[in-house]
């Protein structure tokens, strides 16, 4: 099976800033990826170079096995940009006709079924729906596309709670219909807890942490017991980010290993608290946190 | 492709369709009166030998519209660039709707091109129908306008088929800026300026020498003398006005009046002015000499003795014949300068920089 995304020293300058650099990934197709990162990291134009809107700097950028800007990926790969833009003019049924005409692919009956379903009017002009509405009709132009590869970003800022989880359960009912690889950035890790098999998290324009959802849950621990220093525990257990106060140490480790020492009483992590402790170790520390390089390290 | 182009251009096409059908009919309802007075002026003129006065006043008494047709004319090319042209592309960028559009399965080449090519030929028939509708209505006033000579920089560019040119070079102005400066507002003032000073630049520094200027020497007379006065030393000082005796409407670059021959200098105390050592005391050039007939006749006497003291108008010109050899050599600049702007267009659009 060919991998959905691979990136290799993927990198963009926008002037003298760059917007993302040393973005080495390679992602499995048929997963559902989240990409999590504060705002500003980096996102948009990881996101726009996989979907072949934006010519790297250096480095490449292959999707489903081939340069996303490819005319003839074009068909392959999705693409819902931030803030879902839609022609404020044209009406659900004008975005329809787009779709229909500018995709071979084009499953109109996909379409039709998912306006009715969402009860919007075809007649309605784009720029008269609601965030969410307008969220949904660029999710369904992305669907009925028929994609391999679905990319969305943000596609679900602007939405309250209740329109940000049915446009979640939509995607996750039309992902498992149509076996389609979905990479979905955001800002809030619980947008993603529920819908994402494989984790990307991008700070400060590179990329922290990447790997199964599972697999870095099972390999992440809390430990807390007695105050040490985080530079003597075994060889394999890698320090995320520690915390002491004057008696006790509050360690996240990445081990393959089991943790073996009693003194430490050791604690699941949820996806929060994972993402958490990358974006803090990227931060500029509040407090010492000699853990930083090594943890770097592990994800070469 | 075409559809989306057409949707998405519809409204303003629409309503410019709309606009240039009402002003064709306004135009078409006078043009019948106007072609009418002119006939009748001309025949009834004719007997008299007053036809000189007739167009002055015929041209008077339709000025205003006369100003209004043509400044249309001038005026559609740059507005199709400002409100055609630069919002093509900086709209989308600014609803961020060119990653929906970039995101269907059309590579975004063919999206310009297509876009280009269909925006572009709406704004060429746009600009070309206010040209030619110009043309078609101001026949006779163009024939009467010599403050407004057919071919000078005003006027010739608001007939004919060089607005063709100028609208469909303004709209691919309009692109490119809006591509490069990718904000509509500033990219429809940077676009206005920029065609206005190649508007300003092609008739000073590129048309008069697209064709070799015509040189010609011509006596002094009424059509081309605007007054005479009296100068120091008593002399009588011919200004010349610049239009060419039997072809009012050719654009005059450059008129002066020179002596019997180059060894006489003649002195210019006003542009276009030339003293003529004439007494004006006594003689031919003198006010008081009793003169039976109309007061023309005077200056006529005046003059005939500075022609045969051997002073004559000097005058470069491009002559009004050469109007449509003009109008198709601007209309092809016009049309190599837009298609090299599209290829730029193009080829921005093609890095992926958005």
């Amino acid at each position: 099976m060919t991998a959905a995304l691979q990136a290799q020293d993927l990198a963009k300058k926008y002037g003298r800033r760059w917007a993302l650099r040393d973005c080495t990934l390679d992602i499995p197709a048929g997963r559902v990826v989240g990409l999590v990162g504060p705002n500003g990291a980096g996102k948009s134009t990881l996101l726009k170079l996989a979907s072949g809107q934006l010519a790297p700097t250096s480095g490449t950028v292959t999707v489903l096995g081939g340069p996303p800007a490819d005319p003839a990926q074009l068909s392959r790969i999705g693409f819902v940009a931030q803030d879902t833009p839609t022609y404020a003019g044209l009406t659900v049924a004008d975005h329809l006709r787009l779709g229909a005409r500018l995709n071979p692919r084009w499953d109109s009956a996909l379409a039709r079924e998912r306006i009715d379903r969402l009860g919007l009017d075809p007649g309605r002009k784009a720029g008269r729906l609601s965030g969410g509405e307008r969220a949904q009709l660029a999710l369904t132009l992305g669907l009925a596309k028929r994609p391999e590869l679905l990319i969305l970003d943000e596609p679900v800022a602007a939405l309250d709670p209740l329109a940000r989880r049915d446009f979640l359960r939509g995607l996750m009912e039309a992902t498992a219909e149509h076996e389609l690889s979905v990479l979905l950035s955001s800002h809030l890790v619980s947008d993603l807890e529920r819908t994402c098999d494989h984790l990307i998290v991008l700070t400060d324009s590179r990329v922290r942490l990447a790997g199964e959802v599972d697999e870095l849950l099972a390999t992440h621990h809390r430990l807390t017991g007695p105050r040490r220093d985080p530079g003597r525990l075994p060889a394999d257990q890698h320090v995320v980010s520690a915390r002491h106060t004057d008696r006790q140490s509050t360690l996240i480790v990445r081990t393959g290993g089991p943790i073996l020492d009693p003194a430490w009483s050791v604690g699941r992590l949820t996806m929060e608290d994972l993402v958490l402790a990358y974006m803090e170790q990227a931060a500029p520390a509040p407090a010492p946190v000699p853990a930083a390089r090594p943890a770097l390290a592990v994800l070469r | 492709m075409i559809w989306l182009a057409w949707r998405q251009f519809r409204a303003a096409a629409l309503m410019t369709a709309a606009a240039l059908g009402v002003l064709a009919a306004f135009l078409a309802a006078g043009r019948t009166s106007l072609l009418d007075q002119y006939e009748r002026g001309l025949a009834l003129c004719g007997q008299g030998g007053t036809c000189e006065r007739f167009l002055d006043r015929f041209f008077d008494d339709h000025q205003t519209p006369f100003v209004g047709v043509t400044a249309v004319a001038l005026l559609l090319p740059a507005l199709v660039g400002i409100f055609w042209g630069a919002p093509l592309v900086t709209r989308e960028l600014e609803a961020g709707t060119h990653l929906l559009v970039w995101s269907q399965s059309i590579t975004r080449t063919r999206w310009l091109a297509v876009k280009l090519a269909f925006v572009g030929a709406a704004a060429a028939v746009t600009g070309g129908l206010g040209g030619l509708l110009a043309s078609w209505w101001a026949t006779a006033l163009d024939r009467a306008a010599v403050g407004f000579p057919l071919m000078g920089p005003l006027v010739f560019a608001g007939r004919g088929v060089a607005p063709i040119g100028y609208a469909a070079f303004a709209f691919a102005l309009g692109v490119t800026v809006g591509l490069l400066v990718r904000r509509p507002l500033p990219a429809m003032a940077v676009t206005l300026v920029l065609f206005t000073a190649v508007q300003i630049g092609m008739p000073l520094l590129v048309r008069p020498h697209l064709l070799a200027p015509v040189h010609g020497t011509f006596a002094l007379s009424p059509a081309n003398v605007d007054q005479l006065m009296r100068g120091p030393d008593g002399a009588v000082v011919v200004v010349a006005d610049g239009r060419v005796p039997g072809d009012p409407g050719a654009w005059t670059l450059s008129s002066r009046i020179v002596g019997p021959s180059s060894l006489v200098n003649v002195a210019e105390p006003a542009p276009g002015g030339a003293v003529v050592p004439v007494a004006t005391d006594t003689g031919p050039c003198s006010p008081r000499v009793p003169v039976e007939g109309p007061p023309e006749q005077g200056r006529d006497l005046c003059l005939d003795e500075a022609n045969r003291l051997g002073y004559r108008q000097d005058v470069t010109f491009q002559p009004s014949s050469r109007f449509w050899a003009l109008q198709w050599y601007e209309t092809g600049i016009y049309t190599v300068l837009t298609l090299g702007l599209v290829g730029l267009c193009l080829w921005l659009v093609r890095r992926r920089q958005f």
